[in-house]
């Protein structure tokens, strides 16, 4: 089979070798979310959020690349494969930038939706599967903007 | 005999037609172009949550909202626990698909045979998992236009958190039980003996594809709703 030709070392090494990996980089990721339940700092948790998601991006590659086996494929195919998915760096550059606009938009020139999100409301207790809860939250905003 | 064949791979000219310029069988080609029209699907999802999220002042604390598990008393508060699990569960199962695939470039077909059953249990544990939470979070009172979490900040929350949690995490769990209904396809043919007849087990390595493209889904996924 053709497969034989790029075959490379020993299949179920490099599978351990995955697992572990993959298992660690998960470990970390766990750990870096429990870590940030107690940060309030905006900055320090943006940093995680950061390194979570570089953490994301090499998972990605090592199941991409070794369990479905795109490394030892031919150029060619790598590359049919890997050039078009670049469109997600415009893409996801654009609209979340695009959304960040638009709150800002909206908090300077909005002074309702500017006025919406800053009133406290209550957390509801024991919320077991209340009815109408979509008006429940609106209603108790409009309720603690009287007072 | 290995220099004729790093000669020939050195210098072969793939497009000169004759043979494969991918050196893979169509049915892989094909569902590799197929994996990634589905990248993009599940891309402008995840995109426009983030969209959505960037947009809005305050949002839920995922903490907050994921901190049960089964058979947890009412004030559980353990965040991150459930899902993890949720998440090794996919990560072992597309282990044993690894191995699955690597019997069956062996011909090895007691090999597929016991690494598929493993795969396949592995799926219906996430899917067991999922429909537990689903179920969980809509006895709190989330579903489709019902939001019952407050944001982090104490302010009210907009329904935007659950209707993209339940769209996504939803249309990820419809690829998980695909791909288990193929994989129990799989699992038939190789135990009908159909592919030995073929003389290969490359259907394996398709599906396998696919179940490995479910987890590289939930790996964002995962990040996105539970972590971030």
């Amino acid at each position: 089979m053709s497969d034989n030709t790029h075959e490379h070392g020993d299949p179920i090494a490099e599978i351990k070798k995955v697992t572990i990996i993959l298992s660690a980089l998960t470990i970390v990721e766990l750990i870096l979310g429990f870590w940030m339940i107690g940060i309030t700092s905006e900055g320090m948790r943006l940093a995680v959020k950061g390194t979570i998601v570089i953490l994301m991006l090499a998972k990605a590659f090592y199941i991409v690349a070794y369990f479905m086996h795109l490394k030892h494929e031919l150029k060619n195919l790598i590359m049919t494969i890997v050039v078009p998915l670049a469109l997600f760096i415009w893409f996801i550059t654009a609209f979340l930038s695009d959304g960040n606009s638009f709150r800002n938009l909206r908090n300077t020139y909005d002074p309702h939706f500017k006025a919406q999100s800053t009133i406290k409301v209550e957390a509801k207790e024991g919320h077991h599967g209340e009815e109408g809860t979509k008006e429940a939250a609106p209603a108790k905003a409009a309720e603690t903007e009287k007072k | 005999m290995s220099n004729v064949t790093t000669a020939s791979t050195k210098e072969a000219k793939w497009w000169n037609g004759g043979k494969s310029p991918f050196d893979v069988e169509y049915g892989k080609v094909m569902m590799w172009y197929f994996l990634m029209s589905d990248a993009f699907t599940f891309g402008a999802f995840l995109i426009a949550y983030g969209t959505v999220r960037f947009s809005t002042n305050g949002w839920p604390n995922p903490n907050e909202v994921f901190k049960s598990y089964p058979f947890a008393g009412e004030g559980t508060n353990a965040p991150l626990v459930f899902v993890s699990i949720m998440t090794f569960i996919l990560i072992i199962s597309s282990v044993t698909m690894v191995l699955a695939v690597h019997a069956g470039k062996m011909m090895d077909k007691k090999g597929v045979v016991r690494n598929m059953i493993f795969t396949i249990l592995g799926g219906i544990a996430f899917l067991s998992c999922q429909a537990w939470e689903w179920n969980h979070l809509h006895h709190e009172g989330a579903w489709w236009g019902m939001n019952p979490f407050i944001n982090a900040d104490g302010t009210a929350s907009t329904t935007n958190f659950t209707n993209f949690f339940f769209t996504i995490t939803g249309f990820h769990g419809f690829h998980v039980f695909s791909g288990v209904v193929i994989n129990i396809i799989m699992l038939i043919m190789t135990l009908l003996n159909k592919f030995e007849q073929r003389g290969h087990y490359l259907m394996i390595e398709k599906a396998g594809l696919y179940w490995h493209f479910v987890d590289l889904v939930w790996v964002f996924v995962f990040t996105c709703f539970y972590l971030l």
